[in-house]
């Protein structure tokens, strides 16, 4: 074969290989509305594509196998046949046929020696009244050639398949195809079908090898490392001229880096355009009828981030499918619709991905899952009794659980899901999982945007940097002088800190890194709260510097043995700086692993009281900068009283209100010894009523009022403040509201008299 | 062992040592380096090789000679391996020489544990011995690297 043709044979791979997914895709939405033209011809003008080029090329069993199925779209389209499952599924063996074939010519060049005499015997048994089409036997494997093949799924131009997989959404809630009108053409319609025949799209696009796009981020990132030395010399420099250039020279490569960034990402669609097939696969294998609804399919994600979430989505989505929907004639006696919904939802939140995978099957069956635990011996019965629903459902993710072989018998799910865990957490994301009995299962996976640039802390120990990522941070806390000295206690050769009433393990950098503290002042102790697995711990360090975006960059094989570090990075001065793995520092502090129990109910109790702290909170500003909140519940009435009808009577501040005396308690003075600014503007007052006794906290803002999930501690970390909690994602301040109110007038809550 | 080769050379506490000369990406003067905590002492650190990262293998330490002075600045020979770019630090560079595989004679059995595990053999030059060094070997860092990761593991 000339290279021309190799070329030309390339391009036809490329291009059927998209031309597959959107069949299968197009099938499984036809099957739901027969009756839809459009759909119809465009499967069948992709059909004729695939056959025409394959006898160019003189790919005879291609083109055979093709053959016939485009006769047979040709009689469905002429409404000489109406399509139904066994159609649909014959159908799809073609493709899959196809698909094989392909694979085939890749891999070695020639068409192989399949033999699809069986799939073609099929195809043209197609509409002969005596057969009741029987399924080809090659059905169970289909859904697993579709994983298999899945991998090799170039980089396709995401403006096509993202409406398309919305399009197989749309038509799904309608299981009562005979009862509609046939929408032959709707405007809504959108163009993929068409988009074959149509020029526009491929004229603006052009096909990029991923490697040429990863090796230009690569320069990019190395670009962007000049520039910030540059700007350091800038600095300095005097020359203007030289300045301005240098200015220049910094946006530039800022609106470069992210114009890259912006072409590794891919909407998340390119993965889930392959699940309406595999669901409608594993549904017919399992005798169940399911209809998937894709919400947010145009989310996009870098590229590296998709193909890791691959195989764990697609994992979940057949779990859910396997495991969670029930069959029909269970459904039925649950009082529930036939057909099955699994939905996939994906959306972006505070610079990270939600993903959701949700069925309204049966829910876990917790206790049985409770008693595989035990039976597996991953727990004990008596702690088995103390869990609560959420650990119970967690422990699907435990490692030995999903080995069990009959774990698929339970009804719960087991299958691999630590897998689905272990995967989502190697890129840096969570697995969530709830479900509630006989209403449904909803998988939540979190995943970071990108991998290859991230938002880190950076801190100093022992005279180095050292990154954090963002995601695993908590909070900082900043203890000084005598509280430093007080607050850390040792308990039995652990040292710990009163974190607002919890005891939080610590770990010393400088230990754990055997590194030595470069200055010996012992006066501040920053502590950087961190999540590890299921638990939480202090790490001490030196110094805590700043936040910033940092390019991840893999250790040498050298050092992959240290499991402290989980890269490098290079810092604004042209030095490396390593990544701390916080999950590796906390197992060499033996601050995880072997106390997972400890972490389990742990986390059981803060469960519990997550549910119960779920309330609404006011939010306020105090002094110039300081937010705080209290319980809306506490709130009686919000009030702007103007400067002037404040009195004076007995040393306080006070206001005739709604015919009583209201105390006026400024709690920038009370809280933070900042006197009140006296601008002539009224005053923010937040009234709070007791036992028909008022007291007004002026404040100096209302921010907002928010419904967050507030464990509210009882120790308090400062006078006149309950502990601080992070609401809309910023630290705030939880009043204590009676604290305060006895610090004012320690007589308040006794006195039984009405004010 | 019996074609000719090139050979980048350098010096060890006064020995001389090759790499061959297609595994040597370049030679750069001493940089600046990030240490590496608990990594084991053949490791010197991490340096900024234009937006790379490489790390930086003390070769006097990988061979068990003395330390180098405080203050002599080692060399960077920054090499190509199977597993990426590695550098290793050494004395002082040495020409390149193209050398005769009829000069070249298998390490002596009576080579130190550490040399034999990493000299693939000596060329016997005029008036010097020059040790081929076996490049894929040194930057395995031998096994004392997993002896040490598995001691941190467990501490």
């Amino acid at each position: 074969m000339s290279t021309e043709d190799d070329e030309l044979m390339r391009e036809f791979l490329l291009e059927s290989r998209e031309n597959l997914h959107q069949l299968d895709r197009d099938f499984v939405a036809l099957e739901q509305d027969p009756r839809d033209r459009a759909r119809l011809a465009g499967i069948f003008r992709c059909v004729h594509t695939i056959k025409g080029t394959a006898g160019f090329f003189g790919l005879t069993k291609l083109e055979g196998l093709t053959h016939i199925g485009e006769s047979q779209l040709s009689r469905l389209r002429d409404g000489e046949l109406i399509l139904d499952a066994n159609i649909t599924s014959t159908l799809l063996a073609m493709v899959d046929g196809v698909r094989r074939i392909l694979s085939s010519i890749e891999a070695s060049g020639n068409e192989g020696n399949e033999d699809f005499s069986s799939v073609i015997a099929a195809l043209s048994r197609i509409g002969e009244p005596s057969t009741a089409a029987p399924l080809p036997p090659a059905l169970p494997a289909a859904a697993s050639s579709v994983v298999e093949a899945a991998p090799a799924s170039a980089p396709a131009p995401a403006p096509v398949s993202a409406p398309a997989a919305v399009a197989v959404a749309a038509p799904l809630p309608a299981p009562v195809p005979e009862a509609q009108p046939a929408p032959t053409r709707s405007a809504a319609e959108p163009s993929d079908a068409g988009a074959k025949g149509v020029p526009g799209a491929a004229d603006t696009t052009i096909r990029v090898d991923v490697s040429l796009l990863d090796r230009v981020m690569n320069l990019v990132g190395e670009l962007v490392l000049a520039r910030n030395q540059i700007l350091q010399y800038g600095i300095t420099a005097k020359d203007p001229a030289f300045t301005n250039a240098s200015q220049r020279l910094n946006l530039l490569t800022t609106e470069l880096q992210a114009g890259v960034m912006k072409t590794r990402m891919q909407p998340i669609g390119n993965v889930w355009n392959r699940f309406p097939r595999i669901v409608r696969d594993l549904a017919n294998v399992c005798g169940k009828k399911v209809t998937l609804d894709l919400d947010g399919t145009e989310t996009e994600l870098d590229r590296s981030i998709i193909e890791a979430i691959k195989d764990p989505l697609t994992h979940a989505v057949r779990n859910a499918v396997d495991h969670g929907i029930e069959n029909p004639e269970r459904r039925a006696a649950a009082g529930k619709p036939a057909m099955g919904r699994v939905l996939l939802r994906a959306y972006h939140e505070g610079g990270q991905v939600n993903i959701e995978v949700s069925d309204d099957g049966g829910g876990l069956a917790l206790d049985k899952i409770r008693a595989r635990a035990v039976e597996r011996g991953l727990i004990t019965a008596e702690k088995a009794s103390r869990m609560n629903e959420r650990e119970v459902a967690h422990l699907i993710f435990a490692p030995g659980f999903s080995t069990a072989d009959q774990v698929t018998n339970v009804s719960g799910r087991g299958v691999g899901m630590d897998v689905v865990k272990t995967n989502i957490e190697k890129i840096g994301g969570t697995v969530d999982i709830s479900s509630r009995l006989g209403q449904g299962t909803v998988l939540k996976i979190k995943i970071p945007l990108t991998l290859a640039i991230i938002p880190a802390l950076i801190v100093t120990s022992g005279g180095e940097r050292f990154a954090i990522p963002q995601v695993n941070l908590l909070e900082l806390v900043r203890l000084e002088g005598a509280q430093a000295r007080r607050g850390i206690e040792s308990l039995h050769g652990t040292t710990v800190y009163r974190l607002r009433g919890n005891l939080l393990p610590l770990v010393f950098l400088n230990g754990a890194l055997e590194l030595t503290k470069q200055d010996g002042s012992n006066d501040v102790c920053n502590i950087v709260v961190l999540q590890a697995d299921d638990r939480q711990f202090g790490l001490v360090v030196d110094g805590i510097s700043d936040t910033e975006e940092i390019v991840v960059k893999p250790l040498g094989k050298e050092l992959k043995g240290i499991s402290a570090f989980a890269g490098a990075t290079i810092m604004g001065d042209g030095k490396v700086a390593l990544i701390l793995d916080v999950l590796g520092i906390a197992q060499r502090a033996n601050v995880v692993s072997p106390s997972r129990d400890r972490a389990l109910i742990d986390k059981s109790q803060k469960a519990e009281n997550e549910q119960d702290a779920r309330e609404a909170l006011l939010l306020f500003r105090v002094g110039s900068s300081t937010r705080m909140a209290i319980p809306l519940s506490m709130v009686a009435r919000l009030e702007e009283i103007p400067p002037e009808k404040v009195e004076r009577a007995a040393g306080r501040e006070v206001v005739q209100y709604r015919g009583a005396i209201l105390p006026l308690l400024g709690l920038s003075r009370e809280l933070l010894r900042e006197p009140r600014q006296e601008t002539g503007d009224p005053l923010l007052v937040i009234v709070y009523s007791v036992q028909g006794r008022s007291i007004g906290f002026v404040v100096e803002q209302i921010l907002d009022i928010v419904e967050e999930v507030i464990t509210v501690r009882s120790q308090a970390a400062r006078e006149g403040v309950l502990g601080s909690a992070v609401v809309q994602g910023r630290v705030t301040d939880l009043l204590d509201v009676h604290g305060v109110i006895r610090r004012f007038d320690s007589a308040f809550f006794d006195r039984k008299d009405a004010a | 062992m019996t074609e000719n080769r090139q050979l980048c050379t350098f010096l060890l506490d006064g020995l001389l040592f090759g790499v061959e000369v297609m595994n040597v990406q370049e030679v750069i003067r001493f940089q600046q380096m990030t240490n590496i905590p608990l990594a084991s002492s053949m490791v010197r650190g991490l340096i900024n090789l234009r937006g790379q990262i490489v790390t930086a293998i003390d070769m006097r330490a990988r061979l068990r000679l003395p330390p180098l002075a405080a203050e002599q600045q080692p060399m960077n020979v920054v090499l190509r391996t199977g597993d990426g770019v590695v550098s290793l630090l050494v004395d002082d560079i040495g020409d390149v020489l193209e050398l005769d595989g009829r000069v070249f004679e298998r390490a002596p059995e009576t080579l130190g544990a550490v040399f034999r595990e990493v000299v693939l053999g000596v060329y016997k030059l005029e008036h010097r011995l020059l040790l081929l060094l076996d490049v894929e070997r040194i930057v395995a860092l031998g096994d004392q690297v997993e002896a040490r990761g598995k001691a941190g593991e467990a501490a």
